[in-house]
């Protein structure tokens, strides 16, 4: 098994389980959290073929994993603070009981 | 394959499953921090020292902080009472192993063509900068731009509506 491999195995396993528990959990903040997961298990896989690429001068994958870090520190904060005005409103974080657009 | 990776990837594996099924929010968001810790020492093992300290420093610092607040503010810290029936459960994670089994058969049969560079690439934090500023401003700007309206979005969206803020 080549090392390359084995981080591309290591990053599938950690997006299942992101998604296990964006699939399973029904607390809103643990869905987010999985969804973060998800996004972080893309940016190992970018690292790693960056570091076993064949150009690794260009930096195209550290830029990649850069900018993605930040779209997904965006993502968590917005989606934070949308979950706390859902449970401003209807006094409860789970999904289930999110069933209606209208107030 | 070194000793190193196997024990880092453990750590975060561990980290994250533990994340993803524990039952008390807040021993979930402490051990997703273990989990992101793994993840940056992986990311220091692959050379890339400037991403591995960005990981620790967004995702440790901020993000696992902010979900804390999120936990306490929301009032969830206690275990659900009402947890989805177990078939759900089932289900949900059925789809994650199918998904895990299918990229798990991609990436063996592809092993023979992904490239295999032996060399670690020498990086400093000097390059990225220079690259930053040179070939990769205009995403920089826009990276900017994007952090500043959601800085003032979730500002806007977490104030409280019913106060005197109208």
């Amino acid at each position: 098994m080549s090392p390359l491999s084995g981080y591309l195995l290591l990053s599938a396993l950690l997006f299942s389980i992101g998604l296990a528990g964006a699939l399973t959990r029904r607390n809103a903040i643990l869905v987010l959290i999985g969804i973060e997961l998800m996004l972080n298990a893309a940016n190992l896989n970018f690292i790693a073929f960056w570091r076993y690429g064949p150009n690794p001068a260009a930096l195209t994958g550290v830029m990649f994993t850069i900018f993605s870090i930040s779209v997904a520190a965006a993502e968590a904060a917005v989606g934070l603070s949308i979950i706390l005005a859902v449970y401003r409103h209807s006094k409860s974080i789970n999904l289930d009981a999110m069933n209606s657009m209208k107030g | 394959m070194t000793i190193s990776f196997f024990i880092i990837a453990a750590i975060t594996i561990v980290g994250t499953a533990a994340a993803m099924s524990l039952k008390n929010l807040v021993h979930c968001v402490l051990s997703l921090t273990l989990g992101l810790v793994g993840l940056a020492l992986l990311f220091l093992l692959l050379g890339a020292q400037f991403v591995g300290f960005t990981q620790i420093l967004v995702y440790v610092g901020a993000v696992a902080i902010l979900a804390v607040f999120a936990i306490m503010m929301t009032r969830s810290a206690e275990p659900m009472t009402n947890l989805p029936p177990a078939s759900f459960r089932l289900s949900g994670v059925l789809i994650a192993a199918t998904v895990f089994a299918v990229l798990a058969w991609a990436i063996s049969s592809a092993t023979r063509s992904l490239p295999s560079q032996s060399s670690q690439p020498e990086v400093s934090v000097n390059q990225i900068g220079v690259a930053l500023m040179h070939q990769f401003v205009l995403p920089l700007e826009v990276i900017g731009v994007l952090l500043t309206a959601a800085l003032v979005g979730a500002a806007i969206l977490a104030m409280d509506e019913t106060g005197a803020s109208r």
